[in-house]
């Protein structure tokens, strides 16, 4: 009897640490859920809000104070929707007709009141008047910010499907990737001041992260800068339809540590590489009429309709984003443009598969 | 008592010629008619055509853009859907559905006959007909010498110097510019026609003070009418200098500016916005206090608000233009012209609301419609406030953000008060109810596929993606947006649908109406469904806003409370 009653302890006690931990792993479970939960939902806020493109995601000074003025604007506005919605919705339920009321019996009518209508008309002339301010604060800092004398100047040139891109203190010029010096130093920022032009139609340059948007109007020449702090590729497009491609025109902008800028520029100031091995696709080029919209630095070919090709190997992507830079993806553009961007100004030259080979040995020496 | 209502002698009973007649008697009559009602249902009709067209367009833009990279439609037939699509619902639907309630309704909620130039009305009608015709006929006209596009492919806002000759060698352009400059001379035309009417034609005892208030925002409309197309019809016309007489208005390259059509765009585009938007302020003023029981709060405040909103708008126009880089002095001054706009807005929001408070709200299918337009028109001017703040507006612009907002007025505000409107009035147009079952599927669809749809294309537009592109690349997070936006798209198509053969089969079995099927108090509920020709055997004569108030209640009549000098006199 004492031997089964111990048993019987040993065991009850058993199932009771078993059961404490069977409760541990419930405990765990629970975390580990709500681990995986918590995963989840960022993962799917990721998946849903975090974009390159997004403008509540700002990585440049003028950006920040559009950002915190935005906040401000949907503070003000989330309130006064969720009082007003509220109300209605209130009104809507409260004052509904209900089934065992005299449908004849009409409620008391009521044809204004003076000062309720004065009430709605001034408690709204305060908000407008509180968010003008603040608008106007934005507007001026941002617009009238002086150019300090470190500040780097690009001239951006819009053009139908392309960003041509000019250093005038360096004399670089390159086309739809733009490289910029990163103002870590909060004490001497570091901007660059962009002065828009078109060679065609309107265009407007959008790279949220950095700022809100310029258009680029035919026969005027805009400004805006830009700040961003931190290294990185900022992605944008154009935002005024231009036409059939309007919407690959895309936008790259390469924040550098000035370090690497400077480096960047010391390699476009120089002339193109000659390399003796693409002699062959050297001399197709330059006979086809390829030069009269290409530039390439210190060769024959000078055009300037087209993108500047004398570094054109330095640069990530092709036909303004439209594809990764790779050899074969030039040879696939070189043969029909139209088929990747329909609609793009650059035409199939109905070169033969071996002179287009040749080209793209050519053009892929260019770095 | 001596000089109450009569409103018993003005119903013309005269039985009507019931002989069946020949088809082709049948379109001579509606076609040589200057019936403002038969005018008014023509332009209804026309425009829901249009609705249709328009709509299959925007579902082909939705398709393409579901997904990233699509190849569904080409680049340049997205171009001209999307110009299509902007052009046809603006122009073509929005302004001449409302012009066509306006026609029939105006005359009889004042106690006219007819309008006041009956044969200027059918003019305006079918050359409004004509170029919105023009625009479609570009589809089978010549493309141009050049092999550029011959369907206008520039946006609705044809921003030059896209337009010229230049960037745009087909006929395109032409067609865009001579379709709503031809189309324009009719709405200056119905306009004027309102505008005369209701200042000359008001039956006995209806001063402006007691006009309807439908009647008021349709009077405030064609004054903004008459206003603002002339400058948009002056641009077009430069543009087609530009492009056939060697003209450089707009041509930068000759020394012309680009900024200067943007001016002439909005100066018109603007104002256009609330010619749209006043005619459905005009619908929820007559719907919402018939469906609350209750007169509507504030009438001078709103008619006050009416024409403030009016006046203003003519001066807000280059908050379309934040980005075209002025100078912050100019912003600033379009910033508070934009802000100021709001205050006058928000009174009629209040005084809707201030109209339910204390009501007995019947929720009809007009109701309904006009319950969401109450919340979404809320919505949809806040998104207009912060598209005001211009340098909130420097990241929005141009992108699905700004689609999202002015969808949201245009659909959610101005096509829920038409729906209401149409289960409103289809009674008084036809004699007969529209189905209450079907109103409330289209009702829930279309508020289910209306919020998918706009509510979610908000979010790619703060993630960056611009208007008027046909593609987008992965990786931006737009993908499931669109996808969704798509998907709202086409619940909206299937509630329009269940709306149209709605519309369709009522006229046949729907369960006749009588007079006055919803208990409502102005005066074209005083007459027969449908009308007969002229309306009234004589002319009535009110001494309130309600004249068939004072007749349902002689022992508490409106114009005890309506003060003004000669009711003052009265009761004294």
């Amino acid at each position: 009897m004492k031997r089964f009653a111990l048993q019987s302890l040993r065991g009850s006690a058993q199932s009771l640490l078993g059961v404490r931990s069977g409760e541990f792993r419930v405990h765990e479970f629970y975390t580990s859920l709500l681990r995986a939960l918590g995963k989840f939902g960022s993962n799917l806020f990721n998946k849903l809000f975090v974009s390159p493109t997004n403008i509540f995601d700002p990585r440049s000074a003028p950006a920040h104070e559009i950002f915190r003025l935005s906040m401000f604007t949907l503070i003000v506005t989330g309130a006064i929707f969720i009082t007003v919605s509220g109300l209605l919705l209130y009104a809507i339920i409260r004052y509904r007709q209900r089934p065992g009321e005299d449908a004849d019996q009409e409620p008391p009518q009521i044809y204004g009141s003076n000062q309720i209508e004065l009430a709605w008309t001034v408690i709204p002339i305060l908000i407008v008047v509180v968010l003008f301010l603040s608008t106007v604060r934005v507007i001026f800092s941002i617009q009238h910010a002086a150019e300090p004398r470190q500040a780097l100047d690009v001239q951006v040139i819009g053009h139908r499907f392309w960003w041509e891109f000019h250093y005038p203190k360096y004399g670089v010029v390159t086309a739809n990737e733009l490289h910029v010096p990163v103002s870590s130093d909060p004490k001497s920022p570091l901007p660059t001041y962009l002065q828009l032009a078109t060679a065609d139609v309107d265009h407007s340059f959008w790279v949220p992260r950095l700022t809100g948007k310029t258009d680029l109007m035919a026969g005027q020449v805009n400004n805006m800068w830009i700040q961003p702090e931190v290294a990185g590729l900022y992605l944008g497009q154009c935002s005024q339809f231009c036409g059939a491609e309007h919407a690959r025109m895309l936008l790259r902008v390469y924040a550098e540590s000035p370090e690497d800028f400077q480096k960047w520029i010391a390699q476009q100031q120089r002339n193109a590489v000659d390399d003796p091995d693409a002699s062959a696709g050297r001399a197709v080029f330059e006979q086809n009429v390829c030069i009269n919209c290409h530039l390439v630095k210190g060769t024959v070919a000078n055009g300037r309709f087209g993108p500047d090709l004398t570094h054109l190997m330095s640069r990530d992507t092709i036909a303004s984003g439209t594809m990764p830079n790779t050899r074969d993806n030039l040879e696939k553009w070189i043969k029909n443009p139209d088929a990747y961007k329909p609609g793009c100004l650059m035409p199939s030259m109905q070169l033969s598969d071996q002179d287009v080979n040749r080209i793209v040995s050519y053009l892929v020496t260019l770095r | 008592m001596a000089d109450s209502i009569h409103l018993s002698g003005i119903i013309d009973l005269t039985p009507e010629d019931k002989h069946p007649r020949l088809w082709l008697e049948v379109m001579h009559e509606w076609i040589v008619t200057t019936d403002h009602k038969k005018i008014g249902l023509m332009y209804i009709a026309a425009s829901m055509m249009f609705l249709v067209i328009g709509g299959i367009e925007v579902l082909l833009m939705r398709i393409q853009l579901a997904v990233p990279e699509s190849t569904f439609l080409a680049p340049e037939q997205y171009n001209q859907l999307f110009t299509l699509h902007g052009t046809t619902m603006i122009f073509f639907v929005a302004m001449t559905i409302e012009f066509g309630f306006a026609n029939y309704m105006v005359p009889l909620m004042i106690g006219a006959r007819d309008m006041a130039f009956p044969r200027l009305n059918a003019f305006s009608f079918w050359i409004y007909l004509f170029g919105a015709s023009l625009l479609y006929y570009s589809i089978l006209g010549g493309k141009g010498v050049y092999g550029g596009s011959g369907i206008p492919d520039v946006g609705w806002f044809a921003y030059a110097p896209l337009t010229e000759k230049a960037f745009s060698a087909g006929n395109g352009s032409d067609y865009w510019a001579l379709a709503i400059f031809i189309s324009g001379i009719g709405s200056i035309g119905t306009a004027l026609n309102i505008i005369v009417t209701t200042i000359c034609m008001r039956c006995k005892g209806m001063k402006l003070s007691r006009m309807p208030l439908f009647a008021w925002l349709m009077l405030v409309t064609s004054v903004m009418v008459v206003a603002a197309i002339p400058p948009l019809s002056a641009a077009q016309i430069m543009l087609l200098i530009d492009r056939y007489l060697g003209g450089h208005f707009f041509d930068a390259q000759a020394g012309g500016s680009a900024v200067i059509w943007a001016h002439f765009f909005w100066i018109f585009g603007h104002p256009e916005v609330y010619i749209l938007v006043m005619p459905a302020f005009g619908f929820m003023n007559e719907i919402v206090p018939v469906f609350s029981r209750k007169v509507i709060f504030g009438y001078p405040a709103m008619v006050a608000a009416s024409v403030g909103i009016a006046f203003i708008s003519f001066t807000v126009w280059a908050h379309h233009m934040f980005t075209v880089g002025m100078e912050p002095v100019a912003n600033t001054v379009f910033v508070i012209s934009t802000m100021t706009i709001a205050i006058p807005t928000g009174i009629k929001i209040f005084n809707w609301l201030a109209t339910i408070w204390g009501g007995k709200i019947r929720f009809t299918v007009p109701m309904l419609f006009c319950i969401a337009f109450l919340f979404q028109f809320t919505l949809a001017g806040l998104t207009g406030i912060m598209l005001g703040v211009a340098p909130f507006d420097w990241q929005l612009h141009n992108s699905a953000f700004v689609v999202a907002h002015f969808h949201y007025v245009i659909v959610g505000g101005i096509l829920f008060a038409l729906f209401g409107a149409f289960y409103y009035w289809f009674p008084k147009m036809t004699g007969r109810m529209m189905s209450r079952t079907l109103g409330k599927w289209h009702f829930w669809l279309f508020v289910l596929g209306f919020h998918l749809t706009f509510d979610f294309m908000h979010i790619p537009g703060l993630l960056g993606m611009p208007r008027e592109v046909y593609t987008y690349e992965p990786g931006h997070h737009w993908e499931i947006w669109n996808m969704i936006v798509t998907i709202g798209a086409f619940v909206q198509a299937v509630a329009i649908i269940i709306f149209v053969y709605n519309l369709v089969r009522s006229q046949f079995t729907g369960k006749l109406a009588g007079n006055d099927p919803w208990d409502a108090w102005t005066l074209e509920w005083a007459t027969t469904s449908p009308p007969p020709n002229y309306n009234f055997a004589s002319e009535p004569m009110v001494r309130s806003r309600r004249p068939l108030w004072d007749l349902k209640h002689p022992e508490d009549p409106d114009w005890k409370y309506e003060f003004d000098a000669e009711n003052e006199m009265a009761t004294k």
